[in-house]
C-alpha cells in the first residue's frame, strides 16, 4: 500500500479542507479523498484534541498547510511571532505544501480575521515578493500564493491579478494556489472574463487548485455581486472553469472547500468525487 | 537568509481608509474604490465591512457561547459589536480572542443588570485555553500509593498545564451550565471553578471554599505539610478530585 506519509507534494486527487465533525467518518472510510488541507491557525494550541487528532492524520494523508493570517499583502511587517509558530507547526507536521493568500488582515496590529485586498501597484509587488521571501526564508520551503476574490477594484491598480500573481512568483520562486471559484467571483463581480483569466494563468506553477461555493447578491446598481461564502455546492460554471484548467495545466491537487454550514461527510465527499471524475477525464483524454 | 528588508513602500491612502473605514460605520466609503466598470464601490465595500464584523462576532460567539445565551442573540451581537471595534485581535490565532472579554463586560453601564457576566465569561475562556493546553501524563495511581506516608508532608504537587480556577462571588458554574441547557438548579451561594481537561473534554468542579484555599497553597509551590499548617484542611477529597480529573501529573519530595 501507498504510505502517504512519505510522498513529497500533495497527490493530484482530490482534497477536503479538515473539519473536526469530520474525524470519525473519514478516518472509517475517506472514500475518494486522497489528501486534507488545515487552516494553520487552528493548530497553534499547545496540545489537546486538535494536535492529537493531526497527529493521527498525518498517518495516513498528506495534509496542506493554509495559512489565512501572515497578512502577507499587508503594509505592515510579518508578524515575526506567528511566523515563527508557523516555522513550528511545519517542523513538527512536515506537510506536503504551504500556502497562503494574496491578501491582507493586520494592519496597525489589529488582526480582522478575513481576507482583504490590496491595490496592484509596482509598491505593493515590491512589499508581497519581501514578504513571500521572508516566508520562505524562515519556513525553509517554496510556498503557494492563492488569488483572492474581489468584490471591489482600485483605481490605482496597474497590474492586472493575473500578470501580478505571475511576476511575484517569478521574484520569489513561489508557487501558485489557483482558487477557481474565486476567479469566477471576481470575474463576474468585476466583468472580467474568467476563461482568459485561467488561460492566461501561469497554470505551470499552481500546485494545487481550490474549489468552494459562493452566494449571490447584488450591488448598489442591481449588478450580481457573488460572494465567496464557502456554504453551499461549487457552482456549475466553477465545475467548467475546473475543466477548462486541468485541461490547459494537466492534473493537479483540487481542493473542496466547505467552511460554512459544513455539511455531513457523505456530502462533502461527494463534491470530492465530483473533482475525482473531472480529473478522471483529463487521464483518460477524454473531452469534457 | 535574506534579512528582511529595512524599509517596505508604505500603505497608499486608499490602503489607509479602507482599514480605518473597515470598522467605522460612520465613516464613507473610501475614495479610489470601483465596481471594475468606473461605477464607486459602494455596497462593494460594505461585504468587506460586514464580512470582518461577523468573522469577530461569531468567534466572540463561539467562544462565549453561555454569555451569548444569556444576552440573547440580538444582545450579544451588539455587546460583541461594540467589544471587537475597541478590542480587535492583535494575533491570528483565534482561540486566544477574547481574554479581556470578561473585564470589559463587568465594565459596561448597560450589563449593570447582569453582574455575573464577567465571570461566566471568565470561566467559558478558561475552558477555551484549557481545551488548547499542553498535554500532560497524569500519575499513575501507583506512583501515589508506593509514597510512603512518612513522606507527605515534605511533598509538592506538579499540576497539569490545564488546571485553572475561576471564583466567583456568584454560582458561575450552575449559570453557566444552565444557559447551555447542561443542568437546571443554580444555587444561591458563590463558586469557585476548577476547570481540568481529563482527555481531550475541559470540566468544571465546583471547589469548597477549604479546597480551593488549600489548592491555592499548593500551586504556590507549597508542600502539603506546609498547606496543610496554613488551612487545616483533609487534603484527600481535593487530591482524589485531582487524580479523578487527571490533573495531578508529578510528586516532587523534597530532602
Amino acid at each position: 500500500m501507498l504510505d502517504r506519509r512519505q510522498m513529497q507534494a500533495l497527490p493530484a486527487a482530490p482534497g477536503v479542507g479538515y473539519k473536526a465533525q469530520h474525524y470519525t467518518a473519514l478516518a472509517a472510510d475517506p472514500g475518494c479523498v486522497g489528501w486534507l488541507e488545515i487552516h494553520a491557525e487552528n493548530y497553534m494550541g499547545q496540545g489537546g484534541r486538535p494536535l492529537a487528532q493531526l497527529r493521527a492524520l498525518r498517518e495516513r494523508f498528506p495534509i496542506s498547510v493554509h495559512g489565512v493570517g501572515l497578512s502577507i499583502g499587508g503594509p505592515d511587517r510579518l508578524d515575526a511571532d506567528h511566523l515563527a509558530r508557523l516555522r513550528d507547526l511545519c517542523h513538527w507536521l512536515d506537510p506536503q505544501s504551504f500556502s497562503e493568500h494574496l491578501a491582507w488582515s493586520t494592519h496597525d496590529g489589529a488582526y480582522l480575521n478575513d481576507l482583504l485586498p490590496l491595490p496592484y501597484t509596482d509598491a505593493t509587488l515590491a512589499r508581497v515578493c519581501d514578504h513571500v521571501d521572508e516566508v520562505q526564508a524562515v519556513l525553509g520551503r517554496r510556498m503557494l500564493l492563492e488569488n483572492p476574490s474581489s468584490y471591489l477594484a482600485f483605481d490605482e491598480s496597474t497590474w492586472d491579478e493575473v500578470g501580478f500573481l505571475a511576476e511575484i512568483s517569478r521574484r520569489t520562486g513561489c508557487g501558485l494556489l489557483l482558487d477557481v471559484n474565486n476567479v469566477f467571483v471576481s470575474a463576474v463581480n468585476l466583468r472580467l472574463d474568467p476563461r482568459a483569466y485561467i488561460e492566461g494563468f501561469a497554470l505551470e506553477k499552481v500546485g494545487e487548485i481550490h474549489l468552494g461555493g459562493h452566494d449571490e447578491d447584488a450591488d448598489d446598481h442591481g449588478a450580481p455581486l457573488l460572494i465567496d461564502s464557502h456554504g453551499r455546492p461549487v457552482a456549475d460554471p466553477v465545475w467548467a472553469l475546473l475543466d477548462l484548467t486541468l485541461a490547459r495545466g494537466g492534473p493537479k491537487p483540487v481542493l473542496i472547500e466547505w467552511d460554512t454550514d459544513v455539511p455531513d461527510w457523505p456530502v462533502l465527499e461527494a463534491e470530492a468525487a465530483r473533482a475525482a471524475r473531472a480529473l478522471d477525464r483529463i487521464a483518460s483524454g477524454v473531452p469534457s | 537568509m535574506n534579512a528582511p528588508p529595512l524599509f517596505l513602500p508604505a500603505a497608499s491612502e486608499v490602503e489607509e481608509a479602507f482599514r480605518a473605514a473597515l470598522l467605522d460605520s460612520d465613516m464613507p466609503v473610501p475614495a479610489g474604490l470601483s465596481d471594475g466598470a468606473g461605477q464607486p464601490a459602494g455596497r462593494r465595500y460594505a461585504v468587506y465591512r460586514n464580512n470582518v464584523a461577523v468573522a469577530l462576532g461569531e468567534a466572540l460567539e463561539s467562544g462565549f457561547p453561555a454569555v451569548a445565551g444569556l444576552l440573547g442573540p440580538q444582545n450579544f451581537r451588539m455587546v460583541a459589536g461594540i467589544y471587537l471595534r475597541r478590542h480587535p485581535p492583535t494575533s491570528p490565532v483565534m482561540p486566544l480572542y477574547g481574554a479581556g472579554f470578561a473585564a470589559f463586560l463587568e465594565t459596561a453601564e448597560a450589563l449593570a443588570r447582569w453582574p455575573y457576566l464577567g465571570d461566566v465569561a471568565r470561566l467559558e475562556y478558561a475552558l477555551r485555553q484549557a481545551y488548547h493546553a499542553a498535554d500532560a501524563e497524569p500519575l499513575s495511581p501507583e506512583a501515589l500509593t508506593s509514597l510512603a506516608t512518612g513522606d507527605l508532608p515534605r511533598t509538592r504537587l506538579r499540576l497539569a498545564p490545564a488546571l485553572q480556577v475561576v471564583r466567583s462571588p456568584y454560582p458561575v458554574i450552575d449559570i453557566r451550565n444552565r444557559a447551555l441547557g447542561l443542568g437546571q438548579s443554580i444555587g444561591t451561594r458563590g463558586q469557585c471553578a476548577l476547570v481540568t481537561r481529563p482527555e481531550f473534554d475541559p470540566v468544571a468542579d465546583p471547589l469548597p471554599q477549604a479546597d480551593a484555599a488549600l489548592l491555592d497553597r499548593l500551586m504556590a509551590g507549597d508542600t502539603l505539610g506546609a498547606a496543610l499548617e496554613e488551612t487545616g484542611t483533609d487534603p484527600t477529597p481535593l487530591l482524589s478530585l485531582l487524580i479523578a480529573r487527571r490533573a495531578l501529573t508529578g510528586l516532587e519530595t523534597t530532602q
